[in-house]
């Protein structure tokens, strides 16, 4: 029997994300019947826009549309689904930040199986499922099996899925508002604020053209100049992954990944960098990827054109002499 | 405040080559050198500088074996107060429900205002902290990238979005945490700080202590069962160059040159 599942539709500022193309497909890789429904939750002109851009995609969008969803906040949005959600229910939700604080809670609250970070389906056996996972940073993965037949939460990683842009659906909006909004708008003891922005940094590494990115792989504050010193040699600037920002040895501004900027370089030096999903995330545009690193396992190999198995404190400086040189 | 604090020991992906073994039941243990998973060092970091300031005590505890006492030994070393090993034939095995499903019963036979996890751990699941919340109906926030205590009653805490945005909230306590690393700067542990705790007494749960039944926790209770570890056949990957590191550096600036690399 061909499974319904449901979507959840990241979007923001009336912009449905890259990842509500992704869901479809990854609906269709768990259950290649399955009957897929959108679900954007959200208020006013915004929310009409994302539905009725999700609308060329799925074949039935949900809309839950009331001013104090607004802003997406884990708590309340959990209690929402778990009005609107047909018992038994299989949900996905993009592995971003809002995913992450929705979705353990809501499959403890739903009482239904979780499986965190899915980047692949390998089969449906009945209703037994398994999914694909990556741990220890992507160096192994495994198959995780589980039971949907009582409903799951599952989260799947962006970027994996391929992105459908068909849209070639004309769905049919469904108003779940009465419903989800009965007995009144949910409780929660987490009141939201204000958004602040990350500061700017004195360069702006989104619009460089070359970029030299170190890692662990520097493994001290006073190597520092050692990347500096190679990226003036080739005109390019410094930026890093998120281990560096961390440690307080560059400033956040300078950081490629998920939680930094998003940069579209024409070549990227990735060194002593292992490549996890967040940082890869963060680089668009399919730049020229040369890395180098003491683990010959470390994810970004899979990515980069050209690798080298070494120590950066030993090529970089001299790449910077032979550049110097020339 | 009385914080807890959730923390797991797990292989230090930064000093080892993780590969899986044989029948690909589990990864290869040989000279696997295991340590605090980093996301926990910056939770314990955060509890310690909110006693600092606003007193009370600070509790690490975590589900694992007699090989686990060392993580809490250690954070104790850098500053926690008591440590506590669940630890339970049981549990083994379990999924991150079952791991949530063990402190559940810990957090209930204690009285904290404040529980904080790690915002993910080895397995990169990222669901405990969510988890434990949900079970103890309390309010949660993830990716905690920055802590403010208003009051007795009330934090204000940053989650960190995309973008490295924060998004600021205030929350009523008590209330369950998940912390990103960079939150602070995790103190360093010396060997006269280990040496200090390493005669005192961890006191062991077992499923009997916390109450809680075989068949919630473990590989029966798991509802999410991970069948076997692979490496997945991918793409090619990178061309890897090979030679003297001469020869290695010759390649890649003519290689750099091509493609505009070098200015």
């Amino acid at each position: 029997m061909a499974l319904q599942i449901y979507a959840y539709m990241a979007h923001s500022g009336g912009v449905a994300d890259d990842t509500t193309l992704e869901m479809i497909t990854a609906a269709k890789a768990l259950d290649a019947d399955a009957s897929v429904t959108a679900i954007v939750i959200g208020s006013g002109a915004d929310l009409e826009a994302v539905c009725s851009d999700v609308a060329a995609t799925y074949g039935e969008v949900w809309k839950v549309d009331d001013d104090a969803l607004a802003y997406p906040n884990g708590e309340i949005y959990r209690e929402i689904l778990k009005r609107i959600l047909p018992e038994g229910s299989v949900l996905l939700v993009p592995n971003d930040t809002f995913g992450m604080d929705l979705a353990p809670g809501l499959s403890i609250k739903l009482d239904v199986p979780f499986l965190a970070d899915a980047v692949g389906f390998d089969g449906l056996d009945g209703t037994v499922v398994t999914a694909v996972r990556q741990e220890y940073s992507g160096q192994v993965s495994t198959h995780v099996q589980a039971d949907l037949s009582g409903g799951a939460v599952i989260t799947t990683r962006a970027g994996v899925f391929k992105a459908d842009e068909a849209k070639s659906a004309s769905g049919q909006v469904v108003d779940k508002t009465a419903e989800a909004m009965a007995g009144g708008a949910p409780e929660s003891t987490r009141v939201f604020v204000e958004i602040v922005e990350a500061e700017a940094g004195d360069v702006d590494i989104t619009k460089e053209d070359v970029l030299v990115s170190v890692g662990r792989g520097i493994e001290d504050e006073d190597n520092i100049p050692i990347a500096e010193e190679l990226a003036e040699a080739m005109g390019a600037a410094v930026s890093c992954s998120r281990p560096i920002v961390d440690a307080k040895w560059l400033e956040k501004a300078r950081q490629v990944g998920t939680s930094g900027q998003t940069v579209k370089p024409k070549v990227y030096m990735a060194m002593g960098i292992s490549g996890s999903f967040q940082h890869l995330g963060g680089i668009k545009g399919s730049p020229f990827i040369v890395a180098v690193n003491k683990n010959a396992k470390a994810p970004i190999f899979q990515v980069a054109e050209i690798g080298v198995e070494g120590d950066i404190l030993e090529y970089m400086p001299a790449l910077t002499e032979k550049i110097k040189g020339l | 405040m009385e914080i807890l604090v959730c923390v797991k020991r797990v292989p230090d992906t930064a000093e080892n080559e993780i590969e899986v073994n044989r029948d690909g039941s589990g990864i290869k243990q040989d000279d696997l050198v295991y340590s605090v998973n980093e996301w926990d060092n910056y939770a314990v970091e955060e509890a310690l500088q909110i006693r600092e300031e606003a007193g009370g005590s600070v509790t690490v505890v975590t589900v694992g074996d007699d090989d686990s006492e060392e993580v809490l030994r250690r954070e104790m070393a850098m500053g926690a107060d008591n440590g506590l090993l669940l630890k339970d034939d049981s549990f083994n095995n379990s999924d991150g429900r079952g791991i949530a499903t063990v402190l559940k019963a810990a957090v209930e036979k204690g009285n904290y205002d404040l529980i904080l996890t790690g915002a993910q751990a080895d397995d990169g699941a990222a669901q405990v902290g969510g988890m434990l919340a949900a079970m103890l109906d309390l309010p949660y926030a993830s990716l905690v990238a920055s802590l403010e205590i208003l009051d007795d009653t009330k934090i204000k805490v940053g989650r960190e979005i995309e973008g490295g945005n924060l998004e600021m909230s205030e929350m009523q306590l008590p209330c369950v945490l998940s912390i990103q690393t960079g939150i602070n700067e995790p103190r360093y542990v010396g060997i006269r700080g280990i040496r200090k705790v390493a005669k005192v007494d961890i006191p062991v749960n077992g499923a009997g202590d916390l109450g809680v039944s075989a068949d919630a926790v473990g590989q029966a209770g798991a509802a999410a069962k991970r069948i076997d570890y692979f490496v997945p056949e991918l793409g090619e990957g990178a061309e890897m160059l090979q030679g003297s590191t001469d020869e290695i550096v010759d390649q890649l600036i003519e290689l750099l040159k091509g493609k505009g690399g070098i200015k």
